[in-house]
C-alpha cells in the first residue's frame, strides 16, 4: 500500500470545507452533515466509517453532486461543484462513478448487462467528452474482462447472476467511462463473507491497476482497514477522527472510535 | 452428527430432516440431524442459501404447505412433524420462541408494542388480571430499554431498529422459553447496537437457563453466543463441533475457507484476501 503524506501541499482531488447539510426545518430540522472538512488526494484510498444516521451517505451523495450542501464548499479538481447546475456537471459525471450496496436495486432488471454497463457511455452529459471511451462494444468487453465476467454475460439479465456477480456488473458499469474516482457505498455489505473477499480483492486490483482514487464508505472498520490508507470516522454528521487507517485502528483517539472498535465481534484466536 | 454436550435427554432432537419443494423435485434440505440439550447453545453457520433458515422454519413448523418435510423433529421426546397447527401454536411463543432478522415482520405496525408483548404472554398463560403490565415493563427494562413506560406506549415505527429488536427479544422471552431460535437477530443492526443486543441475548439465555439455536452468517457473532456450531453447505450439515476447536483449527476444508475469509484482521492490509476456493473446490466454478 502506498502511504500518502497528509501534509503535502498540492490540492486534493476533493477539497471539502465546512460542509453542512440540513434536512427539514423548525422542530424537524436535522443536520445530516455538520461542518465537515476533508481532503482526498489523487490515488488515495479514503475510507468513511460510521453507523446508520452518521451522515456518511449524505456526505458522499454531495461529493457526487447527487445532493447539494446547505452551506460550505466542495471543490472537485479545483472547481466548486456545490452550486453548479446538472447540465454543467459533465466533467464530474464522467470522472466520478459510484457503486452502491445492493446491486439488486441499482441494476435495472429489464436491461441486458451490455446495456447496463454501457449506459454511462450513452449518457447525454458524458457523450462527446474526450475522456470517455467512444467504442462502446470494445469498452464493454474490456470492463467485463476487468471484473472477471465472461463476454457472454453481456447478453444476459441481472437476475441470472448471483449477488457477487451482480456487484461485478455494477463495478463494470462504474469503470466504463474511465473514471478517475470511484465512490463505493457499502459495496460488500450485502454479500456473503466468501464473496465479500472476492469483491474486495477485485476492487483492490482495479484501483491499483487503473490508478483510481477510491472513496469507500462502510460501517465495517475491518473492511476499511483492509482497503483504505486513510479513514474518517463519522458520528452524528461530524467527523470525530481521521488519519492513516493503521494509526486510527491501532491507536484510536476519539471515544466513539474506541467504542466502535470494541464492538466488533471477534473470533477466538 | 450429534452435538449433545450436556448429559440428559435432548430438548430438541432432529433426525434426517429433509425438505423438498415442487412435489419432491427440488430438494433443499438433506438429512439434517442434531440435538440440543437443555441450556445448550448451538450455532448454525453457512452462506446464504445453505439451508440455515430453512432448518429453523422446519423445526418450528413454519414452512408453507407446499414444502415436503420428512425425517423427525422431537421436542422433549414428542414428534412435532405432522402435528396440527393448533398443537404447534401452543408450543411456539411459550416453550419455543424465535427472533428474526427484521423485527418489523414480527411486530404489528398498528398496535403499541407493550400490548403486543402482553398479548404473547396472555395467549399462553391463563388470565393474570392486572399483572401483565408490570411484567411487560419489567421485561422491556430487562432487555435494556431505558424508559419502558414510554417504549410500551409507542408504536413500532416510533422506535429505532435496535429498540425494535429489543422489543422482539422481550416478546420472545416473556414466557421463559426453553429454546430460543435466533435467525440473524443482529444482522440489520449497527455494530455498537449489535454488541448490546448480543450481550442482552447472552444474559437472558443465562438468566432463563434457556437453550438456543443461533443462526448467523457471521462466525464471530456465533462465537460470542454459542458453545457448539454446525456448518451448513448446500442444504447439508458438513461439519460441526465445539466453537473453539472449529474456529481455531478447522479440519473440514469448507470450514477452513469460511474461517479464513472471516479473519480479515489476520490479513496484511491491501494484500489479497483468502477466498473459500483456496480451501474448498465447490461445484460451481468461476467467480461468484
Amino acid at each position: 500500500m502506498t502511504s500518502i503524506p497528509s501534509d503535502r501541499a498540492e490540492p486534493g482531488v476533493y477539497e471539502v470545507r465546512d460542509v453542512t447539510r440540513i434536512f427539514g426545518h423548525g422542530d424537524r430540522r436535522v443536520e445530516g452533515v455538520a461542518g465537515v472538512s476533508l481532503t482526498v488526494h489523487s490515488g488515495e484510498r479514503y475510507g468513511v466509517v460510521g453507523e446508520s444516521g452518521s451522515g456518511k451517505s449524505t456526505l458522499i451523495r454531495m461529493l457526487a453532486a447527487l445532493d447539494r450542501p446547505s452551506s460550505g464548499r466542495i471543490e472537485f479538481q479545483g472547481r466548486s461543484i456545490g452550486e453548479l447546475p446538472d447540465a454543467r456537471l459533465g466533467f464530474l459525471r464522467s470522472a466520478v462513478q459510484l457503486v452502491f450496496q445492493d446491486p439488486r436495486s441499482s441494476l435495472n432488471p429489464r436491461m441486458k448487462v451490455a446495456d447496463i454497463v454501457t449506459e454511462p457511455l450513452r449518457s447525454r452529459l458524458l457523450r462527446g467528452r474526450t475522456d470517455v471511451p467512444t467504442d462502446r462494444s470494445r469498452r464493454l468487453a474490456e470492463v467485463l474482462d476487468a471484473v472477471g465476467l465472461p463476454a457472454s454475460a453481456a447478453r444476459r439479465y441481472p437476475h441470472e447472476f448471483s449477488g457477487g456477480q451482480r456487484q461485478r456488473i455494477a463495478i463494470a458499469r462504474a469503470l466504463a467511462p474511465n473514471p478517475q474516482v470511484l465512490i463505493a457505498d457499502e459495496p460488500v455489505s450485502a454479500l456473503d463473507v466468501s464473496v465479500r473477499a472476492q469483491v474486495l480483492n477485485l476492487l483492490n486490483d482495479l484501483v491499483r491497476d487503473a490508478q483510481l482514487t477510491l472513496i469507500f464508505v462502510s460501517h465495517d472498520l475491518t473492511v476499511v482497514r483492509h482497503i483504505c490508507d486513510t479513514v474518517a470516522v463519522m458520528q452524528a454528521g461530524r467527523i470525530v477522527e481521521s488519519g492513516p487507517t493503521a494509526q486510527v485502528y491501532a491507536r484510536p483517539q476519539a471515544d466513539y472510535t474506541r467504542r466502535l472498535l470494541a464492538s466488533i465481534p471477534t473470533l477466538p484466536s | 452428527m450429534s452435538t449433545t454436550a450436556l448429559t440428559g435427554a435432548p430438548l430438541l432432537a432432529v433426525r434426517d430432516l429433509s425438505v423438498a419443494f415442487d412435489r419432491g423435485r427440488r430438494r433443499v434440505l438433506h438429512q439434517v440431524s442434531f440435538d440440543i440439550a437443555p441450556g445448550q447453545r448451538l450455532g448454525l453457520i453457512g452462506e446464504s442459501g445453505s439451508g440455515k433458515s430453512l432448518t429453523a422454519l422446519a423445526v418450528m413448523g413454519l414452512l408453507p404447505d407446499s414444502a415436503e418435510v420428512t425425517g423427525s423433529v422431537r421436542w422433549r421426546g414428542a414428534e412435532l412433524l405432522g402435528q396440527g397447527e393448533r398443537a404447534l401454536a401452543r408450543l411456539r411463543g411459550s416453550e419455543l420462541a424465535m427472533i428474526f432478522q427484521e423485527p418489523m415482520t414480527a411486530l404489528d405496525p398498528t398496535m403499541k408494542v407493550g400490548r403486543q408483548v402482553a398479548e404473547v404472554r396472555r395467549l399462553h398463560r391463563s388470565a393474570e388480571p392486572g399483572r401483565v403490565r408490570p411484567l411487560v415493563l419489567a421485561m422491556l427494562s430487562s432487555v435494556g430499554l431505558p424508559d419502558p413506560v414510554r417504549i410500551a406506549d409507542s408504536f413500532p415505527h416510533q422506535l429505532s431498529g435496535g429498540q425494535r429488536q429489543r422489543v422482539v427479544t422481550a416478546m420472545a422471552l416473556v414466557n421463559s422459553p426453553d429454546l430460543l431460535i435466533c435467525d440473524e437477530p443482529t444482522t440489520a443492526l449497527d455494530v455498537t447496537v449489535q454488541a448490546r443486543v448480543l450481550a442482552l441475548i447472552d444474559q437472558a439465555l443465562t438468566r432463563e437457563q434457556a437453550a438456543c439455536l443461533f443462526i448467523s452468517h457471521d462466525l464471530a457473532v456465533v462465537a460470542q453466543v454459542c458453545s457448539n456450531v454446525l456448518v451448513m453447505l448446500d442444504g447439508r450439515v458438513v461439519d460441526g463441533g465445539p466453537v473453539d476447536r472449529l474456529f481455531r483449527a478447522p479440519e473440514h476444508p469448507y470450514t477452513a475457507g469460511l474461517v479464513a475469509t472471516a479473519r480479515l484482521d489476520l490479513v496484511e492490509p491491501g494484500s489479497r484476501l483468502p477466498v473459500i476456493g483456496d480451501f474448498y473446490a465447490s461445484g460451481a466454478a468461476g467467480p461468484q
